[in-house]
């Protein structure tokens, strides 16, 4: 088997690419495993979770519930907090699968999303790939939570209501709202490098710079509008009041 | 004018009229929306930090509308499938 590295890509800003199109990232070979290769989007997604990690096991390495905490775990205890308050808000149920999904999802995309800010770095959230699967995740775990909520008849008269008629309305409406999900958040990214790209070849210098921290703001909430719209179908069955 | 130059031209043409109409839409939605959050925020102070939250959410909700079109422009420019089509025949 032949192993070959390639990272010449990346002394490459990503508005140097020869051609930007919508799969560019897609293309970029990283890796290559004899006939198996890895993109730039896989790869950067592998440091995005190391990162994640990283941080999670030195937040929590030495955790104290006495009387001086370590700051990082003061700033993910609040972060977590956070969450969990708007988790309960949105969905209205205490169950600690949402919570656990809605952090998930954002921690990922927060993450992916800030680290734009290295000029060398391609987002794989501005990849469809990455995107696509992570409202195929959403899609699959609304008839988990549905059906665990309200049993499976609970699940299948949301389809049927408020009359039997609008059936396919339905359905394509549950497909469809998810999958909105993805693209939009793909739409997002792809602009920002897209626009910092093109700014960046009239005015070199300062001008992306506040695209930039425009997408950064621009990250955070579309990380945040993921998770939100994420608990909102996922928690849109509940169980009758009994 | 061949078939290259017709399809370039109409795809350029395309992706302009494209995000101009398309943007129309979400600009104004975008402004109501933030029109009526100042409103909301003049009014009440105290629940200025959670309209506004709120607020971005929102923005950020309709501006997506704007961000199809940009799809589609994208699409017309860099992916579009008649090029091929051109080449092969």
């Amino acid at each position: 088997m032949n192993f070959k590295a390639d990272f010449s890509h990346w002394l490459d800003l990503p508005w140097q690419d020869k051609a930007i199109g919508l799969e560019n990232f897609d293309a970029i070979k990283v890796l290559n495993f004899g006939d198996v290769s890895i993109n730039v989007t896989i790869f950067n997604t592998w440091i995005v979770i190391a990162l994640i990690t990283l941080i999670s096991w030195i937040a929590t390495r030495n955790m104290k519930v006495g009387v001086k905490p370590t700051k990082l775990q003061v700033v993910l205890e609040t972060f977590v907090l956070w969450m969990q308050n708007e988790t309960r808000e949105t969905s209205g149920s205490k169950n600690i699968q949402y919570l656990q999904m809605a952090l998930g999802l954002f921690c990922f995309i927060v993450v992916a999303n800030l680290l734009t800010f290295i000029p060398w770095f391609r987002p794989p959230t501005a990849s469809l790939s990455t995107t696509m699967a992570l409202a195929l995740t959403v899609f699959l775990s609304i008839p988990y939570f549905s059906i665990k909520n309200a049993g499976i008849k609970g699940y299948l008269r949301k389809f049927i209501e408020p009359v039997p008629l609008l059936l396919p309305m339905n359905v394509f409406s549950e497909v469809f709202s998810v999958f909105a999900m993805g693209l939009r958040l793909f739409g997002n990214m792809l602009s920002g490098v897209m626009f910092a790209g093109i700014l960046s070849a009239f005015i070199p210098f300062i001008a992306p710079l506040t695209m930039q921290t425009l997408g950064l703001l621009t990250g955070s909430i579309q990380a945040y509008i993921f998770a939100l719209l994420a608990l909102v179908y996922t928690s849109s069955v509940r169980e009758n009041s009994d | 004018m061949d078939s290259y130059a017709i399809i370039g031209a109409v795809s350029v043409l395309g992706a302009c009229i494209c995000m101009g109409i398309g943007s129309i839409g979400s600009a104004l939605g975008e402004g109501q929306a933030a029109a009526a959050a100042l409103t909301a925020m003049a009014q009440q102070p105290d629940e200025a930090g959670r309209i506004r939250s709120t607020m971005f959410v929102t923005l950020a909700m309709v501006e997506t509308t704007a961000l199809y079109a940009l799809l589609i422009a994208f699409l017309t420019l860099y992916a579009n499938p008649f090029w091929n089509y051109a080449i092969n025949h």
